[in-house]
């Protein structure tokens, strides 16, 4: 580590205009940039098609970059891949492994492609497969094959980790497990880049994130910061014979904003206590039953659903105006 | 099944990863090789096809070369035999079971998952293709042996020329067997994908009729198709009557095919399954 430059601890993924179009001529990554810290745990979010994958392909030296600049570690991963593959672990959202082998086996092999490669029980049991190495591949439920792909990941002691998915087909127990140890990897300074479906396991471990929709980042910033920026939301059924008027000024309880769908209403806000208290205080004076109530502060869920909104409410429009509303979006 | 995952202890230090401990080609090809070779054992219609079919196939066409008449080409029913035994070995030890192979992992994500490690792109085709390789050159000098004690072939004349021809044979059907499995979809289908290059081989390159009895123009004809050069080699190394000139052109041809071979897999070679 004595080595290692002063630019590679300010930040050890670096990506600056990032453009990737397949064959086709389809741009499934529109110019985007990020750099991620020594020690940082970075996720990429968005929905299926937003770009996530192509974006840690290139990273994982997998692809070129079509345009822009990458560096991990200080190098180009594609062009360099002899400098960065020793210093790095990979695990694909859907990779494979011979179905005939057992866990072991599989794990040997994997050592003997890896430099300083650690010894591959010792691996095998932080990742909760310990007792099952004379099992076959084929035999191992979906849960402990993502386990087996993460253990191969990390086998080689990695500096950075590209994690594609890694929960994805795990159960509640087997995806907090996996997250004590991202946790721990960071604690001795493991530097893991993942994507993720799941925005609660992106508001668990990520130091930051970025939002991706239609090959570009919408937001960015750790998750206290893009959460802050959503209002948090108040919802209910009017009562039979009320209407949205006979409430108190939506303005005077702090509301920016509502939306009526057939009775019922949704409330936006950025004083959720006030504007809750003065919707109940109507309400316990007025004698009616708010029905179905739901208050709820902003979360990472909201800002994720808003963004995926916009995508939407977008779809109507060129990709000139496409390109114009997201770069205002974050 | 233990469910816990043991979050930090155990973890090494980096540091202690020295340059002992690097990864490095030889390593990488030896442990993909035995994972290969646990595979290839595993797999029992894999086993059979390469190791008894080169054996026993080229004997069950004895009765035809009887009606053949060797003696007036220069050759005897034991250097035919043998050449069709090596043949063989290069059709089913090497080429058919490594398009399965190739095609098994690709299909897998195996190689898609080798290719995000330190590996190299041809160490993992070499390491892939190592085993059936090895069992391929073990058929031909265990063929050879046997002819020679129970056939009476006798040592080869010319034994650098046999010698060539096995290694260029071998090295052929596994590139051979890399193209063939880009262009093939499932492993069902390496059944059918890899059948013109066997027929083609088995009747046109030598194995199970000597070109010698074939018409002058269609034997020179078929002197260029993908296996010819290496039976050939294989044969003149037994018989000893290649000029240095018919050597050469051998050779010529044989290096040529690999070029294409390989030219062909760095182009076409799949890695991933075409979704």
């Amino acid at each position: 580590m004595a080595t290692h430059d002063i630019h590679e601890h300010e930040h050890v993924i670096e990506v600056t205009d990032l453009h990737r179009v397949y064959g086709g001529g389809f741009e499934a990554v529109r110019g985007i940039g990020f750099q991620v810290g020594r020690g940082e745990v970075f996720a990429l979010l968005g929905t299926n098609g937003a770009g996530k994958t192509s974006t840690v392909e290139v990273l994982e030296g997998l692809a070129p970059a079509s345009s822009g600049r990458v560096r991990v570690l200080g190098h180009d991963p594609y062009a360099e891949r002899g400098a960065v593959r020793p210093r790095t672990g990979v695990m694909l959202q859907e990779g494979g492994f011979p179905s005939e082998l057992t866990v072991t086996e599989t794990a040997r092999m994997w050592a003997g492609c890896v430099s300083g490669a650690r010894p591959e029980a010792e691996v095998l049991d932080q990742v909760g497969l310990g007792g099952r190495g004379a099992v076959r591949v084929k035999q191992l439920s979906g849960g402990e094959r993502r386990r087996l792909d993460l253990a191969l990941a990390l086998l080689g002691d990695p500096e950075v980790l590209f994690l594609d998915e890694p929960t994805t087909g795990l159960d509640a127990e087997g995806r907090r497990a996996t997250w004590e140890l991202v946790r721990a990897l960071r604690a001795t300074g493991t530097t893991v880049l993942l994507t993720t479906h799941y925005l609660e396991e992106a508001e668990n471990l990520a130091d930051r994130l970025a939002i991706m929709r239609e090959g570009r980042i919408a937001v960015t910033g750790t998750p206290a910061d893009v959460t802050a920026a959503q209002p948090s939301r108040i919802s209910f059924r009017l009562p039979d014979g009320y209407h949205l008027g006979d409430l108190p000024p939506l303005a005077a309880l702090g509301v920016t904003g509502h939306e009526v769908e057939g009775r019922t209403v949704r409330l936006r806000t950025r004083e959720l206590q006030r504007a809750a208290t003065g919707l109940l205080t109507w309400a316990e004076g007025a004698r009616v039953e708010l029905g179905g109530l739901d208050v709820r502060s902003a979360s990472l869920e909201e800002a994720f659903l808003g963004i995926a909104q916009q995508h939407r409410t977008d779809g109507g429009l060129g990709p000139a105006a496409h390109g114009a509303k997201s770069e205002t979006a974050a | 099944m233990s469910d816990v995952m043991d979050t930090g202890a155990g973890r090494t230090a980096r540091a202690s990863a020295g340059p002992a401990a690097r990864s490095t080609p030889g390593r990488r090809l030896r442990a993909l090789a035995r994972a290969e070779l646990t595979l290839l054992a595993r797999n029992r219609t894999a086993v059979f096809t390469a190791l008894l079919v080169p054996l026993v196939l080229p004997f069950s066409v004895r009765p035809a070369l009887d009606q053949l008449d060797l003696k007036g080409q220069g050759l005897n029913v034991g250097t035919v035999l043998l050449t069709a035994a090596i043949g063989f070995a290069f059709l089913f030890a090497v080429y058919t079971s490594l398009v399965s192979a190739f095609v098994s992992r690709r299909e897998e994500l195996v190689l898609k998952r080798l290719r995000t490690g330190e590996i190299g792109d041809p160490e993992i085709l070499l390491g892939t293709a190592l085993p059936s390789l090895c069992v391929g050159l073990a058929q031909c000098v265990i063929v050879a042996v046997g002819c020679g004690l129970l056939l009476d072939t006798g040592a080869p004349k010319a034994p650098l020329l046999a010698v060539a021809g096995v290694l260029l044979g071998l090295v052929l059907s596994a590139a051979l067997a890399a193209v063939t499995a880009g262009i093939t979809k499932t492993v069902e289908s390496a059944q059918v994908t890899a059948l013109p290059l066997m027929f083609v081989s088995m009747l046109g390159s030598g194995m199970a009729v000597p070109l010698e009895t074939l018409p002058d123009r269609l034997a020179d004809v078929c002197r260029f198709l993908p296996l010819s050069p290496a039976v050939r080699l294989v044969q003149g190394g037994w018989t000893g009557q290649l000029t240095g000139g018919q050597v050469l052109g051998t050779l010529a041809i044989a290096l040529a095919w690999t070029a294409v071979a390989v030219f062909a897999v760095q182009r076409r070679f799949r890695w991933e399954p075409r979704h």
